[in-house]
């Protein structure tokens, strides 16, 4: 038997990076892939919950003085699009990666957690943001918004749209089928994000339903986003701001350990 | 500057464990397979075969013992020992999102090589025949193409070792036998090469060197050509004259019927054939036709892995 010399094999400087920026490219492609269900499709949903609540809540007074129903309605509804298409995003990579077995060939490759962790969200933030701003593309010319104070509503985005990606890569991960998140989507991000004052301010609930509401991690998020635009919100800008970054934190905690210790995944 | 890891094995198992539920799809493996070997694995379905290769290739974790590759351990410095293994996974599994080119480009980046990998990509698609798809969906691709897309994904990073598990399952016969050369070619090239295969003849061709593995256990690890020389035993096919019967003395070597003649299995040292045609002689037997045939690694699977049944051996 003859013995091969082989080079050992060196961790070439950058190539985790290269890892890293092929699996962001290769998750840009596969929602690019298919832009009409996971851009366009979201931005018409949202668009329809405008123009049905625009008209029926026509001439209601919102909650903030110098601020028309509409208007405080459109921060909402995006806050909203990015909180669900975020999560949409990592979930149902993973899940449909998972049920066509394809997950092998990065499961096989050296990546570690933190690039796992870094493309998805990357991605997940840039489909979120697709969906952002096509929405308010479409609405500035009849909405009136101003962005009284545009660092605040970057950062909400990032740690909103973030913890959701997070969120989603723990479905994903926990998940052996479609129906798995689907159940996710229906029981846990739908209820919290539609009870977390985006059509209304947490200030008119019944009390029982204002305290319940300071502990729905959305409603920070979808308040502080509406100070982004308005300067002016329910709780203060710094509290959705703790609020936001401590839950991104708690999520990536956890996704991190699974990815690490390969829960779930390597069994 | 590392001598020790220079020498060390291609891949090294030591103690290896794993249970799913109650199933013990491996009970404490240990063996080493050198560079440049051609190396089978072999075994009866649900043997531990994948099981085995999964751990290695890091998508499944043992409950005990260790692997390393090329002295890398694969939990330890996992990075390093999976840039340095590629692994053909059993079952098709493809990506609908991309062409055959995106997905090997997708899998090099992985394994954070870039552009220089691209001659090498190009021969792959060339070697196995891919060229005229390299624009096509993976959805539209024959089962065999996706099989040969799958080995290719498995090289792009040019790995020194290379497990491939079950490649030449449900493949035409042109393809196996292309198959074959490829995988010659690796091995000739210096890749130390890992075969599972359920076609015997595949494997004492190609490999040097076989593990049978069976219910979760090595049962014989040695030189193909060992193997074949174990069991000291040959096959004598029996055409006997019509109305003839066999004396009952031999009755019990008979292994087979086969278009009308018998399979008498012979132990070289206990049954020579001239005491079998002496007994055939006195009994006054006529024959019309013999032919001996020597065991091959089917014969020995097959007694290694077998349940034991006692009556038939007891000539
Ligand atoms: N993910 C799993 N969950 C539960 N049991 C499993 C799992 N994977 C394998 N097993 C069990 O472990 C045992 C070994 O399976 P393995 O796939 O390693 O066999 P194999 O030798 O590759 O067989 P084959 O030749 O059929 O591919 C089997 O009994 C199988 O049922
Ligand atoms: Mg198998």
């Amino acid at each position: 038997m003859d013995m091969q010399a082989t080079p050992p094999i060196e961790l070439r400087r950058f190539s985790d990076r290269i890892g890293f920026v092929t699996l962001t490219r290769k998750e840009v492609r596969r929602f690019m892939a298919v832009l009409g269900q996971t851009v366009t499709a979201p931005v018409i949903t949202a668009l329809l919950y405008l123009l049905v609540f625009a008209q029926a809540m026509a001439g209601r007074a919102s909650a903030y003085p110098g601020v028309s129903y509409t208007e405080f309605l459109v921060p909402g509804l995006v806050m909203m699009a990015v909180i669900q298409n975020a999560f949409a995003n990592s979930a149902s990579s993973l899940i449909q990666s998972k049920v066509m077995g394809n997950l092998v060939f990065l499961m096989m490759a050296p990546l570690g957690p933190l690039e796992w962790f870094g493309a998805y969200v990357a991605a997940a933030l840039l489909r979120a943001a697709l969906v952002a701003a096509a929405m308010l593309a479409v609405v500035t010319p009849f909405v009136h918004l101003p962005v009284r104070a545009p660092l605040a509503l970057f950062a909400m985005f990032l740690l909103a749209g973030g913890s959701l990606a997070v969120l989603g890569i723990i479905a994903g991960i926990v998940s052996q089928k479609f129906d798995h998140i689907a159940a996710f989507t229906n029981f846990f991000i739908m209820p919290l994000s539609f009870l977390s004052g985006v059509f209304y301010s947490v200030h008119s609930l019944p009390p029982l339903w204002f305290h319940a509401s300071r502990f729905n991690p959305f409603f920070y998020m979808i308040d502080g986003f509406r100070y982004g635009f308005f300067g002016q919100s329910d709780v203060s800008i710094l509290a959705s701001l703790l609020w936001s970054a401590g839950f991104l934190v708690a999520v990536s905690a956890v996704c991190l350990w699974m990815l690490a210790s390969g829960y779930k995944l390597r069994r | 500057m590392n001598d020790s890891r220079a020498l060390s094995p291609a891949i090294e198992i030591s103690g290896l464990s794993k249970r799913y539920g109650t199933v013990e799809a491996l009970k404490g493996v240990s063996f080493a397979i050198q560079r440049g070997e051609f190396f089978g694995l072999l075994g009866p379905n649900g043997a531990g075969k994948s099981t085995l290769i999964n751990i290695v290739a890091g998508l499944v974790r043992q409950d005990q013992g260790r692997v390393a590759v090329l002295g890398y351990d694969t939990v330890k410095d996992w990075r390093r020992a999976r840039r340095a293994i590629g692994v053909v996974p059993q079952e098709l599994v493809f990506d609908p999102f991309f062409t055959v080119e995106q997905v090997l480009e997708i899998q090099a980046g992985y394994y954070g090589c870039g552009r220089e990998v691209r001659p090498w990509i190009e021969q792959l698609i060339e070697r196995l025949d891919l060229g005229g798809k390299r624009r096509a969906s993976m959805r539209a691709l024959s089962g065999g193409q996706k099989r040969r897309v799958m080995l290719a994904q498995a090289l792009v990073h040019r790995p020194p070792v290379v497990i491939l598990d079950e490649p030449t399952a449900g493949v035409d016969v042109e393809l196996r036998r292309s198959l074959w050369r490829f995988m010659r070619e690796l091995h000739d090239e210096g890749t130390t090469v890992v075969l599972t295969t359920h076609y015997l003849d595949e494997a004492q061709d190609l490999c040097s060197r076989i593990a049978i593995i069976d219910r979760g256990a090595v049962r014989v690890i040695e030189s193909t050509e060992q193997l074949l020389a174990r069991h000291p035993f040959r096959f004598l096919r029996l055409k006997l004259a019509d109305g003839a019967q066999l004396p009952d003395a031999l009755r019990p070597l008979v292994t087979g019927h086969k278009n009308g003649a018998l399979e008498l299995k012979l132990e070289r040292d206990r049954h020579p054939i001239g005491a079998v045609f002496a007994a055939l002689k006195s009994a006054g037997v006529d024959i019309e036709d013999v032919h001996t045939r020597e065991p091959d690694l089917e014969d020995i699977f097959v007694e290694l892995t077998a349940a034991r049944v006692p009556a038939v051996q007891q000539g």
